[in-house]
């Protein structure tokens, strides 16, 4: 995973509030055995045609799309099925963090492994961002703020461990690893059956 | 100080190293179940750092997402069958429990379904346990007073790797239902009319516990609906506290303990329960005395009105208008009478013994309309096997609908069963998502008697008028 301390991009904006998993990767494209290529698959029924051809006005499809980094949706994103084909897809795509006012549970786990930023932000933030599509916003997360268009900043909730990680490009199964001694002592007052 | 909830006996119970402001539990997992479709990347995970599987025996492995609901003679056979990518995710299963040395529940075995019905059918399903599987219908577990819930595969790596996840403790919610349910109402109407109230969103952060009269009045497969689509309400888990009933669903089963184990493990688990003086972080309370048979009218689970009821008025909401657009909806039509394509009965939520019994219950002496194709698909091979040894497979065929093998198929289409573009299908799975059944496809989520009363009529139908006959 690449360390990521600070975003500065243009937004991307999809306003629709409780956008799914299924709609960043449809499940037709879940039978790969890898991560690769998903980001051409990311948003696939909104992005493109049933002839398979980009569709013009989706703002993925946009010139310099691909060079946004930052995605800015509607209320309660990521909800739905837990498969983390959907951030793969984002990050593939060329997204570093996304924005909203909540973000699923299960995505927010699945993005945080994957270098991608949940930004948390109030209603009134989240209004100016929606009516701003391509503004540029820095997403810093070393002091765990976003500097909005207008140069204001507004901090976002990320627990310490997230952060380093995040900062460090760190796997958190090596942690996992370092604590086999404590996992083995606890197996061995609990006897179980599958 | 006060008590405890169910939620919270199970949460310190696992704790192999407890959170700290600066770091996330190391938090202990009893069971993992796994499928072809979230572990292949996770699998390779392992391979890269050389690293086996911790505990195999704490590990259970089928495949149900992308299988195909035809019989597969032979894995030879399996590209006759199947796409070729979902052949290959297959295969490469298969490959991945060999090299690891996981028993896997495939073709061959009686005991291969979905994964979140054949855990309880196997008894691996059990009261205290933490369970996980890189699939977000894991909250269907709760229903044994487990704490399950659903993982990405990064996490399905860590468990494989750790039998360990780093955990943050979630916050908890009481939702307490009371009231008797009408004639023809039943535990999915309850859940959708829950998430109806709170949201898809209502639940985010929150481990939910149902609770009150109607709970404990719930069989276990009813209570595993519920669960089974908490998610669907943004909640981490759902949970219900284990009581007799979840002991006599338990006793016999293959994987439970044995002899006075078994003993141990009632006593264990009936002191389960939430404390009397437990507190929760927010309370909810639903009477379902009045309710009726519920559908969704939109593109989310949280998109609901009774069957007799119309869609909602224009909120000039963005996300409203895109989804009856999406639907073929207008605001303020009513829901009887919308014509229906396909009928889906099936998938984790509505795929077991009972569901397939309510759904024969319509069906018997009467014919899916001309128009409608219906495909029923059990939840496991055990499922079909009992449900044809009753003749409910007669029942179904005689009407119309095709008998398939377990999968969860249509519920989202990975498998070749699809609802084509436009086409409007009458579902008893969980979500109807955009393109949740297929490219283009509208779903409309209701319990297995409003399923089969809509295959006879050819149109959404209130289930009440067909019982009784």
């Amino acid at each position: 995973m690449e360390k990521i301390t600070r975003i500065t991009s243009r937004t991307i904006v999809l306003p629709q509030s409780d956008i799914d998993t299924d709609q960043i990767m449809p499940a037709r494209y879940l039978t790969t055995t890898n991560k690769e290529g998903l980001g051409d698959a990311a948003f696939a029924d909104w992005r493109y045609d049933d002839q398979g051809q980009p569709i013009a006005d989706f703002p993925l499809n946009a010139p310099g799309a691909q060079a946004c980094q930052v995605l800015v949706a509607g209320n309660n994103f990521g909800c739905g099925s837990s498969r983390e084909h959907a951030p793969w897809g984002l990050v593939d795509f060329g997204f570093r963090a996304v924005i909203s006012t909540r973000i699923a549970d299960i995505f927010r786990n699945n993005s945080l492994k994957n270098g991608l930023v949940p930004v948390i932000v109030s209603a009134d933030v989240h209004e100016t961002l929606l009516a701003n599509p391509g503004a540029e916003v820095t997403v810093d997360v070393d002091s765990r703020t976003l500097t909005l268009p207008d140069g204001s900043r507004v901090e976002f909730p990320l627990d310490g461990f997230s952060r380093h990680c995040l900062m460090e490009g760190i796997d958190q199964l090596g942690y996992l690893l370092s604590q086999a001694g404590a996992i083995a002592e606890f197996e061995q007052d609990r006897p179980l059956q599958p | 100080m006060s008590g405890q909830t169910l939620f919270e006996k199970v949460w310190q119970d696992h704790l192999v190293v407890p959170e700290t402001p600066d770091n996330p539990a190391v938090f202990y997992i009893d069971l993992h179940l796994i499928h072809e479709v979230t572990t292949p990347q996770a699998f390779d995970m392992l391979r890269e750092r050389g690293l086996p599987v911790r505990r195999p025996d704490l590990t259970l492995a089928t495949m149900d997402h992308s299988t195909p609901t035809v019989p597969v003679p032979s894995l030879g056979e399996l590209d006759v069958v199947a796409e070729p990518a979902a052949a290959g995710q297959i295969r490469q299963m298969i490959v991945n429990c060999e090299e690891f040395g996981i028993d896997l529940l495939g073709f061959d075995s009686e005991h291969r379904g979905i994964v979140h019905v054949i855990g309880p059918e196997l008894g691996a399903t059990q009261p205290g346990k933490t369970i996980v599987c890189g699939d977000s219908h894991s909250s269907t577990h709760g229903a044994f007073g487990a704490l399950a819930f659903g993982i990405g595969s990064t996490e399905v790596g860590h468990v494989l790797a750790t039998q360990t996840l780093l955990q943050r403790q979630p916050k908890t919610m009481a939702v307490n239902i009371e009231g008797t349910l009408r004639p023809g109402v039943g535990a999915k109407d309850i859940v959708l009319a829950l998430i109806g109230r709170i949201g898809v969103d209502g639940g985010v952060g929150h481990v939910l516990e149902y609770r009150g009269s109607t709970v404990r009045g719930l069989t276990m497969e009813q209570r595993m609906t519920v669960c089974n689509m908490t998610i669907e309400g943004g909640a981490r888990a759902g949970m219900i506290a284990p009581d007799d009933t979840t002991v006599e669903y338990l006793a016999g089963r293959p994987r439970v303990p044995q002899g006075a184990d078994w003993d141990a493990a009632v006593t264990r688990w009936l002191a389960l329960p939430s404390d009397d003086d437990a507190v929760f972080d927010l309370e909810l309370n639903l009477n379902v005395s009045d309710l009726d048979p519920q559908v969704t009218f939109g593109t989310n689970p949280g998109m609901v009105v009774p069957v007799t009821g119309q869609v909602p008025a224009d909120t000039g909401d963005l996300s409203f208008r895109k989804a009856l657009d999406y639907m073929g909806l207008a605001a303020g039509q009513p829901m009887l009478g919308t014509p229906v394509d396909v009928v889906f009965v099936g998938s984790c939520t509505n795929s077991r013994l009972s569901d397939l019994r309510e759904t024969a219950s319509v069906l018997q002496g009467r014919r899916v309309a001309d128009n409608v194709r219906m495909l029923v698909v059990p939840g496991s091979q055990a499922v079909k096997q009992q449900a044809e040894a009753e003749g409910l497979h007669e029942v179904f065929q005689a009407a119309g609908a095709e008998w398939r093998e377990a999968g969860c198929s249509m519920c989202l289409g990975m498998n070749g069963d699809v609802v084509p573009p436009g086409k409007l299908c009458v579902s008893t799975s969980n979500r109807n998502f955009e393109g949740r059944q297929g490219v283009g496809a509208r779903t409309v989520l209701a319990s297995p008697q409003t399923a089969a009363a809509a295959a006879v009529a050819g149109e959404i139908a209130d289930p009440r008028a067909l019982l009784n006959h």
